[in-house]
């Protein structure tokens, strides 16, 4: 299954987990650690951050390192100027909405 | 319609806040009236197609607004308001909250809390948003409820006008 990345921030945990193996390569096992639920829910969100393709995997011995692809996390910036779009949509159809009110105020 | 009006839109990442800042060609009093009663509201909360339905609303200190989100094929995205703090002309606070049409919240998505100002700049009322917490949640909610296509192609456009701004 294909996902995208607001899947992978709508969390959260994931949240933090992101947080977490932005800087450091990190474990499964050392990740699950930093959290109070069980170590098959931190898996869970794992998974679905590597099916966002945001996790580097690197291999050492027996091990999983799991590190935060960081350039994928500029697609939030564009998707944060989606946000600001809704605004800039909203203000102006709030301003039309003025101009109404105010054209009733002088009885037009 | 084209204006001149000034938009600031500032994503705090590291306190999780977006502040937005807009000026407008209105009055103070007329300004508030269409933040906070709930006929006015409607006319301009949702983006076009999209259209706010406001189910009950109580402006007051404790009080509820209960609405959703209108999607052109008949899509429904409920959230209430928590008034918390109301100084009129001035202020006012309150939570955000996604729901059902029951205002049963959903518990997946948490709550932002919004702190909106009112000021007289002149002739221009200019109005000053900060949203916290859990906005990055409720970004996603809101993305997720179909405003992302119809915006895609709008945002190739400003892309290019953000990226001289830059």
């Amino acid at each position: 299954m294909k996902r995208d990345i607001f899947q992978a921030i709508a969390d959260p945990t994931r949240r933090a987990i992101l947080v977490l193996i932005s800087s450091t390569a990190l474990t499964p096992n050392a990740i699950a650690e930093q959290f109070k639920t069980t170590r098959q829910a931190v898996s869970k969100h794992i998974k679905i951050l590597n099916e966002c393709d945001l996790l580097e995997e690197k291999k050492e011995g027996r091990e999983i390192y799991y590190k935060l692809k960081i350039d994928k996390m500029k697609e939030i910036d564009k998707w944060l100027e989606q946000f600001k779009e809704i605004w800039e949509k909203r203000f102006t159809q709030l301003d039309q909405v003025l101009i109404n009110l105010k054209n009733k105020e002088n009885g037009n | 319609m084209e204006t001149n009006l000034l938009m600031d839109f500032i994503v705090d990442k590291e306190n999780k806040c977006v502040h937005v800042k807009r000026e407008f060609d209105a009055s103070l009093s007329a300004v508030w009236s269409a933040w906070t009663e709930a006929e006015i509201l409607d006319q301009w909360w949702a983006p076009a197609p999209w259209k706010s339905q406001t189910k009950s609303m109580e402006f007051k200190e404790g009080g509820r607004r209960l609405y959703a989100m209108v999607g052109p094929e008949g899509q429904e995205g409920w959230s209430f308001f928590d008034y918390t703090s109301i100084t009129p002309k001035t202020n006012f606070k309150h939570s955000s909250t996604f729901c059902d049409a029951d205002a049963n919240p959903n518990p997946d998505m948490g709550s932002s809390y919004w702190d909106v100002s009112f000021s007289e700049q002149g002739d221009l009322t200019v109005v000053d948003i900060t949203i916290k917490r859990d906005s990055l949640a409720e970004l996603e909610k809101v993305i997720e409820m179909g405003f992302k296509e119809g915006f895609t192609s709008a945002m190739q456009g400003l892309d290019k006008i953000f990226e001289t701004k830059k």
